[in-house]
Order: C-alpha cells, then structure tokens, then sequence
C-alpha cells in the first residue's frame, strides 16, 4: 500500500476531529435523557443547544465551510436557507399553537 | 362477480360513468350538456391536432426538432404555447362562470356541483397552467440570451422540468373527458377534500397535477439560479444585469423556497387520502388548520413568483419604448429583493379569519402593507424613466400604461384587505376575487402579453401585426375594468364568491356588468388569436432577420432574428449596463469578431418524453386507483435515468466554419441594410437595423 | 494539491479556473439548492410533527414515551454518524487518487452502515405496527410517520445511488463525471445525516425527555 501523504494525513485528521466532536454532542444529550435527573426544561435546552452546535461541527468538519472569503457565498447560501425556514417553521408553530390556545 | 369488479385489477375504479358523454345523453340538463360539450372539444381538439400534423407530415420533425430538444428557446417557445392553450380553456370558463352568475338569481343553468368544478378548474388552469408556463417560457427564452449564455446550465433537466408542467395540463385536460375534476376551489382544503367527504376522483386529480407540475418548478427554478450565477457573459457583474434577469433571480429563488410547502400540502394530504394518516382529517387527531397553514406558506410568494417577472418584463419595455435607460435601476433591484424576502412573511393574510388572536394577525397585517413600499417605488421607477423619453406607443407599451393604472387600485385594495378588521368585512366576497384579478391580469397577464409581442420578433424573425395588438390591448384592458371592478362592489354589498346562485334580486344588475366585460375579455382572447393567424400570413413584410426591431438596450437584440441555436457564434464582452446599447452609441454594435472555434452542444435526448408518458401514465394510475401502471411507470421512470446515467453525457460539435459562415452572412447583411429611425419602427422598412437617434431631452 | 482542490466536498460557489472543475462546481452548486429546497420540506415535517405532537394530536393513542426507545435511536444514530466518516475517507480517497480499491471500500463500507441504519429503522416501524401505532392510530403518529420514514427513503434512494456508484466506478472508471457524481452524493450524505440530527434531537430526545 502506498503511504499517505502528509496533506492526506491532515485531512483525516481534520475528519477525526470532527467525528469526536460530534460523538460528544450525541453522547452529552442521549446521556442526559437516558440517566435524567436534570429538569425537563434544561434537558430540552441542551438537547436543543447540541443539536444546533453539532449541526455546525458537520457544516464546517464535513462539508468544510468556514468563514473565508472564498466561501462566503456558501456561507450566505445556507444562511438564507436557514432564514426562510426560520420563518416559515417559526411562524407555523407560532400560528398553530396560537390557535390552540384558543380552542 | 359482476364484469366491472372482475375488471377492478386492471382499470381501477375507472367505469362508463366515468365519461361524461354517456350521463349526458341518458340526462340532458344544460349542466351535462355544456360538460360533454366540453369533453368533446378536448378529444375533437386532440384528434383535429393530430390529424393536421399527420397530413402535413410533420411527425418527425416535431419528435426530432421539438420533443426531444434541449435548446432553451425551443423550449421556452412549447412552455408559452402549453400556456396559451390551456388560457383558452381557462378564459372561456372564466365566461361560461360569469354568465352563470348573470342568469343566478334563484337558479342559473349549472348545477352547483358543475359550477364549483369550473372554479376549481380555472382557478387551478389559470395559476398553474397558463401564468407558470407562461413565465417559464419567457424566462427560458430570454434569460440566457439577456446573459450572453448559450444554453441553461442543465439543459436535459430542463427538459424533464417542461415534461413535469405537461403532466399536470394533462392531467387536468383529461379529467374533463374521464371522470370529474376537484370541487375543491384551486387551493383545495380539506376536510372538502378529504376522502371522508370527497372519495371521488376530483381531488385526487387536483392532488397529482399539482404535486408533479409544482415539482416541474422547483427544478426550474434551481435551473435558472444556477444559469444566472454560472453562466453570465464574462464581464458582466450582477448589477451589470437587465432587470428582467434580476427579477427571474429572485422569482426563481421563491421558486426554490416557496414550492416545497406546496408539495408537502399536496402530498400530506394524498397520505390523508390514499394510506388513512391523519394530517388533516377531523377526527383522531387530525388538524386541518396546517393544511391551510402550509398552503399559503407556497400561495402568497406565488403570487410574488408571479408578478416579479411581470415587473421585470414591464422594465425593459418601458424603457426600450421611452428610447431612455431605466430610471432607478438600482432602486429596482433592491425594490425586487425586498418584494422577495418579505414575500415569505406574509402568508397569514390568507386566513386572517382562522382564529387566532388578534396579536398575530396584527403581525402579518403590519407585515403585508410594507410590501406596499417597495412596489411604490418600482411604480414611480418606471414613470420616471418615461419622462421625457422618446415615447412610442406600441402594443406592449399599450399593456405597460394599462398596467400601470390599474394596478396601482389593485394594489390599493390590497392594502385594504391586509387590514385584518377590513379582511374579515369582506372575506370570501367577491370584493377579493376582484382583488385579485386586478393585480393578476393587470399585472401578470399584462405583463406576459407585453412580452409576448416584445420577443416574439426575436424567437420567430418577424413583427406581430400591430393593429390586431392594439384591438385586443384594448379589449382586454376595457373588457377588464367591466368584468371585476363591478365585483368590488358586488363584494360589499356581501356577495360571496364561488355562489353558483343567489336570492338577492340587488345583486343582479352588476352581475350583468361583469357578464358584458367577460364578453369583451372574450373578443379580446379571439383578436389575440387573430393577430397571430393574420400574423403569420403577412410575414413576409415584418421580416426582421437583422435582429434588433426595436432599437434595444440589452444583449438578445445584438443577435439575428430568429438566433442560431447556440446563440452566440462569439460569446461576447459584457463591460457595464445596457451593454448593447451602449455599443451601438460607440458605433460598435457589431464588432467582427477575430476568430471563430468549434461550439459544443448538448445533444437531442428522449428523457423528457420518457417522463410525459411515464408520468402521465402514474398520474392516471394513482387517480384511477391502477395499481400495476402506477408501479410500472414508477419502474420505467426511474430505470430511464438509471441508464441513461450508463451513458456518458453526449455532445455534438457544430464546426468553426459553420459558424462563421452564418455569422459573417449576416454582419454582410447588416452592412448592407440601411437603419430605421423610431419613426418607421412599424413599417415594413423596420428589418432589424436601428438608426443611431438621441432621445429628445436626454443629452 | 492546489488550494482550491482541498474543499470538496463543499459548495465552493467563488471564481474558479479550469473547465472540468468548473463543471463539477456548477452541478454541485445547482445540488446544493436542490439540497435547502429538499431542507424546506424537510423542516415543514417538522413543525408538523411539533405541532401536532401533544394530547390533542394523540387522540388518546400512543405518545412518545409508549412507542420510542433510546437504544435503538442511540445506534441509528452512530451508523449514520460512522457512515458519514466513511464517506469523508472515501472522499480523501477519491481526492488523493489513492487506489480504485482503497476508494471502493470506503464507499462499500459506507453502503453497509446506510442498510444496517435502515434495517434498525424498519425494525422499529414494525414494532409500531404491531402495537397497533400505524399512521393511521392519531395524528401524530401521522406525522412521525410522515417524517420519518420520509428521511428514510432518503437513505435508502443514497444507499441505490452508492450501488450505482459502485458499478459505475468499475463500468465508466473515474471518469470527470463519475467523480462529480460522486461529490454530489457526498452531499447528499452528509446532508442526510444533518437531517438525523433534527430527528434524534426533536422525535426521540425531545419526546422521551
Ligand atoms: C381572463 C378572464 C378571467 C375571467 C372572466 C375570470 C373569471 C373568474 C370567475 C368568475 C371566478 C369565480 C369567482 C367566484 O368565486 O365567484 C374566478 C376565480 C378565480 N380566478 Fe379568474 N378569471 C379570469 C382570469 C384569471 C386569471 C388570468 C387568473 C390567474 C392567472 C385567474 C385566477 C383565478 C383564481 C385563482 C380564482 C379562484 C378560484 C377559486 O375560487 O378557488 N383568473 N375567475
Ligand atoms: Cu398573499
């Protein structure tokens, strides 16, 4: 087999990292619902904060965006995606719930 | 076993009553009568076309030169014609509606069933089969010749996107001679919908016509992104860009966004019909609420996909035929971004009768007059560029000024009904069917039919006759303003809309109004029709085969009439805005290029066709209940791009020589040519060739 | 390695050189939009599900605590997430021109962990049929089944594309469009295992907490 290169090595590498990071922000919130002892509202919030912080370790360990200026499109790309659905999630919930209220 | 349930495996629940034709003769009220006539002129009209093509022989050149072509002006040319047949369907149902209304004073000639099926069906037809394809078709023909492109950036997929749209005009074509379409108005809410009410046909039609064509446009619109970001004429930065290409941006941005909540409501809601879950139904659990919910969430930045290209192509028109450039161009192009964005906030004023509290309908209230701001300023914009330019007053300037009037009191009742304590006044009163007619024909229509006969010289090398223009311009602006602004009216003194009758004697007056307008929108579909017949005969003295009829600004007019297929025989050198214009200015409106190469070309390919049927064949199925047609098509589909993925992507070359010898013809032809003013712009001396002319004022 | 050549597989939307790489740009940047559609209707089956996950949704069937279970969550989870990593070696495989066998192993491995996901997945959906916890139960387990499962046809439709990739790779060699293709399923999978984190965060964590 033919040795890695030196810039392969560092890839991998960066791929590692980025699968031990991501390992910890599953391992923390199944952890948390799995043992308990925490109030439901916190366990929510972390289990919410992970998923968002781990949604971001794949974007930049797996799909390697970052804040360069060459990917700066990408990033803006993806930040109006997330903007759009914001509101169309955001104002579902808000309306249907609203709704539901008042049933 | 009886012979239709021995049959059950292979036809579904297809039986005879499914045909209209039958019922009618076994019960000949009018309501029958005028749905078996209408099932006869769609078979008549199918076997009649089929005929002609047989007789004049041009089978194969429609498969080898049409059907199966990547070419984005060929199929932006067969996007516009779909879109003007089904506009006929949709137009005429528009009248036979209005003269229901008309004669619906304690009963009409229609049944109620009949009649919901026709609003169902033209308001479904009108959005979704004539204004969609009708801007896919000038977007796919203008677009890439505004950049300096010579082709989408995914040709094939394109293909397959105008295959998907004729599935769904397929679909709603057939059900007119094979069982009945939904009842369920063009937004179709369940639980009316639902299978619980409704176990018909009618929805599950509206479900898989919808579903597939609003496929078609989420591919479109990620093809036309691409296109727009990838494919520019080098040079050419985005504020570089004619305006008609800023708007077809953000229309096929909200075409990216705004279609999935679209497909999701259409295929939760089949999930609902078709495997019992309970997204929508009234029992276990079902909350029909998100189905409106989600619906609006794709209908109002609809409304926006609709009227952007509308205002771009009122720009270049304006601006072509005031001789001036645009007035504001950067004022317009942040207007259009923030139309986009804001389109998707205000979803809400669809239902502000839901239920929910008043906070939340303030919210989207507040929300929806904004866009009244930037619209104003797009409005303003266009005046401005209109003053004290050289000003002719051609057919699509015709519709520019009708447009402008009357959109501006469409877009005031607009802001009316976003006033949610006004919206609940007037809720499902005709006050907002003639709401939003103002703003869709004026705007949307308007604006096709201006670019309709603006490019049309472009596409086919000749000029529409400009009288038969001006007649139908005018039938349709009067023939408007008669039909809907009685409905204002009608609307406040508290006629709800989608009545196939009604009790109160006050209300007949304007309904024969309304009826005398939709037959003034009646000639002014016939005059259009005529134009183009009368059109074609005289061609031989509108020829404009140098390119360029109306003295314009952008790179589509640097090119001969009608292009080559690969648009461009150099790919030119975009620096600023206006880039044609301001060339011709320079006097360098056509450069001889130094060299010619060899230009790659996608090859014709079958998986368009392959798509049509497939998926006319599934959507058939699913309606049917076949369920071995619906797996086989699924089959052949999907194996169809599996193999053709096998093949390594075809080209073909098209020689340096070749292209240089067209080319060079026709820079001879224009050398020769001697230029028109203004003055001639529509007469037969108009070949193609602009005179250099100042527009007065604006040294 | 040039700069550039080290961000595959990204979206890389900037100002490139060389027709090939240009190519493979545009298609993937017109994959990506095709992507945040994709992650509209996925994001829409979440509020639905959210909104409909509560008593009155339930209509006095099944809820969450009844029906789901953390351990085989758990381990959906980590095939996924493991076969994200795969397809990332396969990527640097694919990239450093390593062996055509070193690249089909990842690639192999990768398709091993997508079925066992779905195997574990299907396994779950039976035990909810067989509770009597179909679609058809509530409106919530609509929902769920409507989001769900909706993911996992999109695992599956990966998982015949990778099989498709396979064969390609040994019928059409790494050609420039085997390998383009091969980036846009890249995406594909990792963007799929992004979804899963909406999924195990919201469905499973947030119902059993
Ligand atoms: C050209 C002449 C047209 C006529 C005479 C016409 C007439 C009508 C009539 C009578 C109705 C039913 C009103 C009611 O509910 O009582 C209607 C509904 C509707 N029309 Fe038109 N229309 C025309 C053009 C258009 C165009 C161009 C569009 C859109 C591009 C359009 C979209 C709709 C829609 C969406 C509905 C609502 C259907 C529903 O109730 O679900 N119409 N139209
Ligand atoms: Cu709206």
């Amino acid at each position: 087999m033919t040795p890695y290169s030196s810039d392969h090595r560092a890839e991998v590498r960066h791929y590692l990292v980025g699968f031990a990071l991501a390992l910890t922000l599953t391992a923390l919130p199944f952890g948390l619902v799995a043992w308990g002892g925490v109030a439901r509202i916190w366990v929510l919030a972390i289990v919410a904060g992970c998923a968002i912080i781990q949604t971001v370790v794949h974007l930049r360990y797996f799909l390697h965006l970052d804040l360069s200026r060459q990917k700066r499109e990408d990033v803006l790309l993806i930040l109006f995606s997330t903007l759009i659905l914001s509101i169309m999630a955001g104002g579902t919930i808000w309306i249907v719930f609203n709704l539901a209220g008042r049933m | 076993m009886s012979g239709t349930s021995s049959l059950h495996w292979l036809i579904g629940r297809l039986d005879l009553s499914s045909l209209p034709i039958l019922p009618a003769l076994a019960n000949p009220t009018p309501s029958e009568i005028v749905a078996a006539v209408a099932a006869l002129m769609v078979i008549l009209g199918g076997l009649g076309v089929a005929v002609l093509i047989t007789w004049r022989g041009w089978w194969t050149s429609l498969w080898r030169d049409w059907l199966t072509s990547t070419d984005h002006k060929r199929i932006g040319i067969m996007y516009i014609v779909l879109a003007l047949v089904m506009m006929v369907r949709g137009v005429l149902e528009g009248v036979v509606m209005r003269a229901q209304q008309a004669a619906g004073l304690d009963g009409g000639f229609l049944s109620d069933g009949h009649f919901a099926e026709l609003f169902s069906t033209h308001g479904t037809i009108m959005i979704f089969f004539v204004a969609m394809p009708f801007i896919a078709g000038l977007i796919n023909y203008v677009m890439p010749l505004q950049i300096g492109a010579r082709d989408v950036s995914f040709p094939m997929l394109n293909q397959v996107s105008l295959a998907l749209t004729a599935i769904g005009a397929a679909l709603v074509m057939i059900s007119l001679v094979l069982g009945k379409f939904s009842t369920g108005g063009w937004p179709a809410y369940p639980p009316y919908t639902g299978i619980a009410f409704n176990p018909g046909e009618g929805p599950d039609y509206w479900i898989w016509s919808v579903a597939i064509a609003g496929l078609g446009s989420t591919l479109s619109g990620l093809n036309f992104v691409v296109t727009i970001f990838k494919e520019r004429a080098p040079g050419m930065k985005l504020f570089d860009m004619p305006l008609f290409t800023w708007t077809v941006l953000c229309t096929a941005i909200i075409m990216v966004f705004a279609m999935p909540p679209l497909t999701v409501a259409t295929l939760t809601l089949a999930l609902d019909r078709y495997l019992d879950f309970h997204f929508y139904t009234n029992d276990l659990g079902g909350n029909m609420m998100n189905y409106v919910n989600l619906f609006w969430l794709f209908g109002h930045p609809e409304v926006y996909l609709l009227i952007l290209p509308a205002f771009g192509i009122f720009s270049e028109v304006i601006s072509t035929f005031s001789g001036k450039c645009l007035y504001g161009y950067k004022s317009l192009v942040y207007a259009t971004m923030v139309i986009s964005v804001l389109s998707f906030t205000v979803w809400l004023h669809h239902f502000f009768t839901m239920g929910q509290s008043a906070h939340v309908n303030a919210a989207f209230g507040v929300a929806s007059m904004f866009i009244a701001v930037p619209t104003g300023v797009k409005v303003y914009d266009w005046m401005a560029t209109m003053f004290r330019g050289r000003i002719r007053l051609t057919v699509p300037m015709i519709y520019a000024t009708g447009f402008l009037t009357l959109f501006v009191i469409g877009g005031l009742t607009g802001v009316m009904l976003a006033n949610p304590t006004i919206s609940y006044q007037v809720h499902n009163t005709l006050f907002l069917v003639a709401h939003f007619h103002n703003v869709i024909i004026p705007g949307v229509l308007f604006g096709l039919l201006a670019g309709y006969h603006y490019w049309f010289p472009k596409a086919f090398g000749f000029r529409l006759n400009e009288r038969w223009g001006a007649i139908s311009a005018l039938f349709w602006i009067t023939g408007f303003a008669f039909t809907f602004f009685p409905l204002y009216v009608l609307g406040l003194m508290g006629m709800p809309r989608r009545s196939a009758s009604y009790v109160d004697p006050s209300f007949e007056p304007l309904t024969w109004v309304a009826m005398f307008g939709a037959a003034l929108i009646f000639c002014a579909l016939a005059t259009l029709l005529i134009q183009l017949r009368v059109s074609i005969r005289d061609r031989a003295q509108t020829q404009v085969p140098l390119g360029d009829p109306w003295d314009g600004r952008t790179l589509e007019w640097s090119i001969p009439s009608p292009p080559p297929e690969y648009n461009f025989a150099i790919v030119p050198r975009v620096v600023g805005r206006d880039a044609f214009a301001e060339a011709k200015e320079r006097g360098q409106g056509y450069p001889k290029p130094a060299g010619y190469e060899d230009i790659e070309m996608p090859r014709n390919t079958m998986l368009g066709m392959v798509v049509l049927i497939g998926g006319t064949a599934l959507g058939l199925a699913l309606v049917w209940y076949i369920w071995w047609l619906a797996v086989l098509s699924l089959v052949v589909m999907i194996g169809a791009f599996i193999a053709k993925s096998f093949v390594p992507e075809p080209h073909r070359i098209i020689p340096a020589t070749e292209v240089a010898a067209a080319h060079e013809a026709w820079l001879a032809a224009i050398a020769k040519a001697s230029p028109v003013t203004r003055a001639q712009e529509t007469s037969a001396e108009n070949r193609g060739l602009a005179a250099l002319e100042m527009p007065e004022g604006a040294a | 390695m040039s700069k550039h050549d080290t961000i595959h597989p990204g979206l890389n939307l900037g100002e490139h050189h060389g027709a090939a790489h240009d190519k493979a740009e545009i298609g993937a940047f017109g994959f990506w939009i095709f992507l945040m559609s994709d992650l509209i209707i996925f994001g829409l089956m979440f509020a639905l599900y959210v909104t409909m996950q509560n008593p009155m949704g339930q209509a006095g069937g099944p809820g969450p605590k009844e029906l789901f279970d953390l351990t085989s969550a758990l381990i959906q989870t980590m095939l996924l997430l493991v076969s994200s990593l795969s397809f990332g070696l396969a990527s640097l495989a694919l990239r450093h021109h390593r062996s055509r066998a070193e690249l089909t192993f990842w690639l192999a491995l990768t398709l091993l962990l997508g079925l066992a996901f779905l195997s574990f997945e299907a396994r779950d959906f039976a035990a909810m049929f067989a509770a009597d916890a179909g679609p058809s139960r509530s409106g919530f387990l609509s929902a769920f089944f409507g989001l769900v499962p909706l993911h996992g046809l999109h695992v599956a439709s990966g998982c015949l594309w990778l099989l498709i990739m396979l064969i390609q790779i040994r019928t059409l060699g790494l050609s420039d469009l085997v390998k383009s293709r091969l980036l846009k399923l890249g995406l594909f999978w990792h963007f799929l295992d992004i979804v899963w984190i909406g999924i195990f965060s919201i469905v499973y964590l947030g119902g059993l907490a």
